[in-house]
């Protein structure tokens, strides 16, 4: 148990090292001279980084090096170019390391000073330079509040959050505010929830302030489940404190004095840090029965989901923390009456709450400064599909779609056009690249038939068939539905299996028809946010891109994506009869003797495609 | 409480807060249909058929589960919602194995109903359809996923209703379907053939195994004298199958349309409920006067609620009366006493009951249920199989004479078995029997109307010379469980518990005419069947068991007296732990 001025002596005493953290920071005497900071996200984890963070600390151990910190953070975001390290105060940034680098790294640059440049990020200023970590075109735009500490602090190390202002804004919400002061400065902040719907999180906390009960729980959605989001995983793994720190908050303006954090067992890394964390903050009497000394009661508690998409739906995420069967229940009454063992209930999503103690610190007003009118403060986007740079951005709500993609994103690989982005994972919608200036908020998307959802943002090139993405999107619905209400039970596998309809060329232009009419009803019937927005990709690709839909209607398949209309074919003014193809064809569909031009025969052939990617005159093609 | 002002589609209408849109509707005068939604049962808001609108609402509202707001504007049959339901509709069609012209529930399914109301196009979103094993482990019930509809109102009769819990969802996604813990079928797992479940499928994904083959063959078998007896509370239900309403009295046009079809001889299953009486209230008395005795005693007439017991309280197993139940002391009393009687050799004698119960399927093949050799009863069939047989036999039911009588000699039952239809009933009649047999004083009111009704549970306290004797009665399996863990834990203050597996009785049995789920919003079906048992038990002179002159023949003819060697040898039986998995 640490009283108010102990944790204050540990911020202080940890402060100047955390600073240092910083491109061109002074090094305060008796402080270390350098910090590497080793990318400990789930990506780059895959990646080996363990192994680099504890070559790193043998080599630096063995040259009896003393005044270098090597830290293992949470992720930096640009997760295609990692494992990633990063050395301050001189902000060389290492992308692609393989544990065989460190040995490098420790001679040359930690003790040597000159940083290797082959392993730096190849991205170069106006001189000529190697850009430092801040200049680069990924990061320069970002602005990053929720995500501050990751890729900063050792996510293990309380004293570290700490040294971050870790629980100020829970000292100056309790100490100093009352419950209804804390929900009215979230509700003036303008903050919605991160998780998909973007309602307003001051009101969902004073619905569950007002709800009467003898008991109240504080939930943390940390259900992530959309197809290549990890925002909270990252945010988790990176800065567990703040989410902690924030359920107390919200704890504290609630009147709950028990949190759940329903987290997903494919999060391991995550679970762990978690476990530290909520270990850290009792053995420091942070969380317990008198929290920080000041009175308010509060503790947590973690739910392992087994990971079904549809757990990460409120209703269903609280039958599944019950031990019950993951399937949403009807609403209303909403969690915030009757929620977990019906009890009321304020769930937030891992996002959500990774704003709270910055609002509480710097004011609601600094943080309604930052977004648009209607979408105050940042999002994270992760950034996948087809960009050079893809990974984890944080950036002002309104930025426009074109600076995420070409900016940030770096735009599409080997110079191929921008076709669409999907924001919303399963749930959202595309955007076509004619609407590629919209700025991203929740009230635009939604304008434009998608939405923000927890900030998937996939992005297609003109090699994608968006009927063929339409398709994908709803698989994962359809795989991913409880099976609870008729809508989407069988309602999306029927739409499923008229768009494979669409798909092999056997569809009408009446099927699209028939198709658009149960989209809309099972939006507007299915029990769930799963059912009701499974059939957006559908939707909004049937509003962009129905010239595609209708090629497939007559037979062909515009991006040459979808196999039942493909048909690949040799040139025999080019073919040079070299065999490759036939020798590498896995079906032996193609025939022809040397030096002869050759010839596939489209019944036996699969489309693989094999063959015109081994073609050494390019005389194959679809 | 508060009143709630709101307007079915523009008709005023005034209900107590907390009222749902489909309660308001009814008393607006409106039917919303519904599916996955049975009243007091289920309440899932999964099948989506009961959707309304409200004005100022951008989604469509389910009625089952909406509860209404003051001011609100309910629209029940707009054609967006008409549009919406025909399309769920269709849906669930597109998934549903459509045998409709040889199925069971053809024309008491509630699928098929809703599907012509609303002129679905049954082909319209033809697709991959789920194929599964139709399990018919069990001798009792027929479980055919492949016309599920997953409503879940089975789930809820099982585990909320009866507190078994041997189904529940399983699998998800389209490929979701009803299924037993292991993927088991229902003859692995405890389950206690209540039929609830059947009675509230609105499909014929659950149904009883067919036992008719069974019957006609003993029928067609010249060797055989085959008898048929009938449960008390068949009368009270068979005629809703013939287009009668709820609540009447067919007992007349039962026995003809038995004795058309074939039947040796139509006796009345009462007669052997009385002889329980005797048997179970000697029983109770002399437990009741040895200080060593196990206490409380609990009846024993309800084949599920035994399964139910030798599968959840086994160590209970002392509290159970040791007496067979009425339909297998029936069959015991034909083929030992009948049998002698009338020089027929009891193989040759087959004997047949009319059952509101599946559980008595099961109950049929229990060791220790074969007085005379052999087993003590041949078939068992449902008051709806019998129905289907006098509809095949082409009998005119409406027409078969009202006044038809039980054959003679030992046809005749007192009402006191004939409630044994009712929960409550058992207790009834044991106390009628078992207070003037303690006294020996003839008892002023026989009513003893604390245990009549259909609360889960009752309780009452009377007094027997002098001596608090505290009974309760309970029906349905998850108050029977209640009860069991008072009673395990050293906590029961009762000395005699009567408990019926079915919620309300027998009336209410596994076994029992299908009531769908709009007839069920407006009529309390348990009560209203049990009503005709209770008017008949009123206005009967021969209102108690030990007055009936049958039990009098019987006792001085064979059984010697209540609880005698013959008796115990004939009328009770034993009981097996069993493991659950």
């Amino acid at each position: 148990m640490k009283t108010l001025n102990e944790l204050q002596e540990i911020r202080d005493a940890n402060k100047a090292a955390i600073e240092e953290r910083n491109e061109g920071a002074a090094v305060t005497a008796g402080q270390p001279r350098l910090h590497v900071l080793v990318c400990g996200g789930t990506g780059c984890t895959s990646g080996n980084s363990t192994s680099i963070y504890d070559k790193i600390k043998a080599g630096l151990a063995a040259a009896n090096v003393t005044d270098v910190n090597v830290i293992m953070t949470g992720c930096f975001g640009l997760c295609s170019k990692g494992p990633i390290v990063v050395v301050y105060p001189d902000g060389s940034f290492y992308t692609h390391v393989k544990p065989e680098d460190a040995d490098e790294i420790v001679s040359s640059h930690l003790i040597g000073g000159t940083p290797v440049e082959r392993l730096l990020h190849a991205e170069k200023d106006a001189s000529g330079q190697m850009k430092s970590i801040n200049d680069t075109d990924f990061y320069r735009s970002q602005n990053r509040v929720v995500l501050r500490n990751c890729g900063v602090i050792d996510p293990e190390n309380i004293d570290e959050y700490l040294a971050k202002d870790g629980y100020k804004a829970y000292e100056k919400a309790v100490g100093s505010m009352t419950q209804q002061q804390v929900i009215d400065e979230i509700k003036r902040s303008g903050l919605r929830g991160r998780g998909g719907a973007g309602f307003p999180t001051g009101n969902k906390w004073q619905f569950t302030h007002d709800a009467q009960g003898d008991m109240k729980y504080v939930v943390c959605n940390a259900d992530e489940g959309d197809p290549g989001a990890f925002m909270d995983r990252s945010l988790l793994e990176g800065d567990p404190h703040a989410v902690i720190e924030a359920m107390m908050i919200a704890g504290y303006a609630v009147g709950a004095e028990h949190g759940v954090i329903y987290v997903r067992a494919e999060y391991p890394i995550a679970v762990h840090r978690l476990e530290v964390a909520i270990g850290q903050a009792r053995e420091y009497g942070i969380l317990g029965d008198n929290c920080l000394g000041l009175g308010h009661k509060f503790d947590l508690e973690l739910r392992l989901g087994a990971g079904a998409f549809v757990c990460g739906e409120e209703t269903a995420l609280l039958n599944s923390s019950e031990g019950k069967r993951g399937e949403p229940r009807q609403r209303p009454p909403f969690p915030a009456v009757k929620g977990l063992f019906g009890k009321p209930t304020l769930i937030n999503n891992v996002e959500t709450y990774g704003n709270i103690t910055q609002i509480i610190l710097n004011g609601a007003d600094w943080f309604a400064s930052i977004g648009t009118e209607k979408s105050k403060g940042t999002k994270v986007f992760a950034l996948g599909g087809k960009l050079e740079n893809v990974g984890l951005v944080e950036i002002p709500m309104g930025t426009t779609l074109r600076t995420i993609v070409e900016d940030i994103g770096g735009g599409c690989p080997n110079g191929k056009k921008f076709k669409a982005a999907q924001t919303g994972g399963p749930s959202g919608g595309c955007i076509p690249a004619s609407l590629i200036d919209t700025p991203i908020d929740y009230d635009s998307l939604m304008a434009i038939g998608s939405m923000m959802g927890s900030g998937g943002l996939i992005v297609m090139d003109e090699n994608n068939c968006m009927v063929d993405i339409a398709k994908f999107f709803l698989e994962f619905t359809v795989d991913e539905s409880c099976g609870k209400c008729t809508p989407c039970r069988i309602g999306n596998k029927r739409l499923l299996e008229m768009l494979d309809k669409v798909t092999k060329g056997e569809a009408t232009l009446e099927d699209l028809d028939k198709m658009e009419e149960l989209c809309y009803y099972i939006k507007e019937n299915s029990l769930c946010g799963l059912g009701q927005t499974a059939p957006n990709p559908v939707l909004s690709t049937l509003r962009y891109f129905r010239d595609e839909y209708e090629a497939h209607c007559n037979g062909k398949c515009p991006a040459g994506v979808c196999k039942a209309l493909v048909s690949y074919k040799v040139d025999p003014d080019k073919c040079i009869g070299c065999t490759i193809c036939a020798r590498n064809c896995p079906v032996n569909a193609i025939s022809g003797t040397v030096k002869q031009p050759h010839v596939i025969d489209s019944k036996k052939c699969i489309k693989c495609g094999v063959c015109a990617s081994k073609c050494p005159k390019g005389a194959i093609s679809k | 409480m508060k009143n709630i002002n709101l307007t079915v589609n523009g008709v005023a209408v005034t209900v107590p807060e907390g009222t749902r849109i489909l309660d308001a509707a009814i008393k607006a005068g409106f039917k919303v249909p519904t599916l996955c939604y049975m009243k007091d049962l289920c309440n899932e808001s999964s099948c989506r058929v009961c959707v309304v609108e409200i004005k100022g609402n951008r989604k469509l509202m389910t009625a089952c589960s909406t509860v209404v707001s003051e001011g609100m504007e309910v629209l029940t049959n707009t054609p967006k919602v008409r549009a919406a339901r025909k399309i769920t509709l269709e849906l669930m069609l597109s998934n549903h194995h459509k045998e409709c012209l040889s199925c069971v529930r053809s024309g008491k399914c509630e699928l098929q109903n809703l599907a012509t109301e609303y002129g679905c196009d049954a082909k319209k979103y033809d697709g991959e359809m789920n194929s599964y094993d139709v399990d018919d482990a069990t001798p009792y019930l027929v479980r055919d996923n492949n016309k599920c509809i997953l409503c879940r109102r089975c789930v809820a009769a099982c585990n909320k209703v009866q507190s078994v819990g041997v189904i529940d969802a399983g699998n998800r996604g389209f490929a979701t379907r009803i299924a037993s813990p292991f993927d088991k079928s229902l003859g692995e797992v405890p389950c206690v053939a209540c039929g609830q479940c059947i009675n509230v499928c609105p499909t014929g994904a659950l149904r009883e195994k067919d036992s008719v083959k069974e019957v006609e063959k003993l029928l067609a078998d010249k060797t055989k004298t085959v008898i048929v007896g009938t449960a008390p509370s068949v009368r009270a239900a068979l005629g809703e199958e013939f287009g009668y309403p709820i609540g009447t009295d067919t007992e007349g046009k039962m026995v003809a349309a038995l004795k058309t079809i074939g039947f040796d001889k139509v006796f009345d299953v009462d007669m052997a409920a009385d002889m329980t009486i005797m048997e179970e209230g000697t029983e109770f008395i002399s437990r009741l006067n040895d200080p060593n005795a196990t206490l409380p005693m609990i009846t024993s007439c309800s084949a599920g609620w035994i399964r139910f017991i030798e599968f959840n309280f086994p160590e209970l197993l002392p509290n159970l009366s040791t007496c067979k139940s009425p339909q297998q002391m029936f069959g015991a009393i034909m083929k030992t006493y009948y049998a002698k009687k009338t020089g027929v050799d009891p193989k040759d004698l087959a004997v047949v009951t009319i059952m509101p119960c599946i559980a008595k399927k099961f109950e049929l093949s229990r060791d220790d249920e074969s007085a005379a050799g052999v087993p003590d009863i041949d078939a068992s069939l449902t008051t709806r199989e019998l129905a289907r047989m006098i509809k095949n036999y082409g009998i005119d039911f409406k027409s078969l004479d009202p006044k038809t009588a039980f054959d003679d000699p030992i046809g005749k039952g007192s009402t006191a078995g004939l409630i044994f239809g009712a929960t409550g009933g058992v207790m009834e009649a044991a106390l009628r029997t078992v207070a003037e047999v303690v006294t020996g004083d003839k008892l002023d009111n026989i009513d003893f109307k604390s245990v009549r009704g259909t609360k889960g549970i009752k309780e009452a306290t009377i007094s027997l010379n002098g001596k608090k004797i505290n009974i309760a009665v309970a029906s349905g399996l998850a108050n029977a469980r209640k009860i069991m863990e008072d009673v395990k834990a050293g906590k029961s203050k009762y000395h005699f518990i009567e408990i019926m597996a079915c919620p309300g009785g027998c009336v209410n049995g596994g076994g029992q005419p299908i009531v769908d789920s709009a007839t069920r919003n407006l009529v309390d079906v348990a009560k209203t069947r049990a009503a005709v048992l209770y008017k008949k038990d009123k206005k009967d002179s021969l209102r108690k068991s030990h007055d009936n002159p049958v039990v009098k023949v019987l006792y001085d003819e064979y059984f010697e007296k209540p609880g005698s060697h013959v008796a115990h040898e004939t009328l009770h039986t034993s009981y097996v732990a069993r493991k659950k998995y």
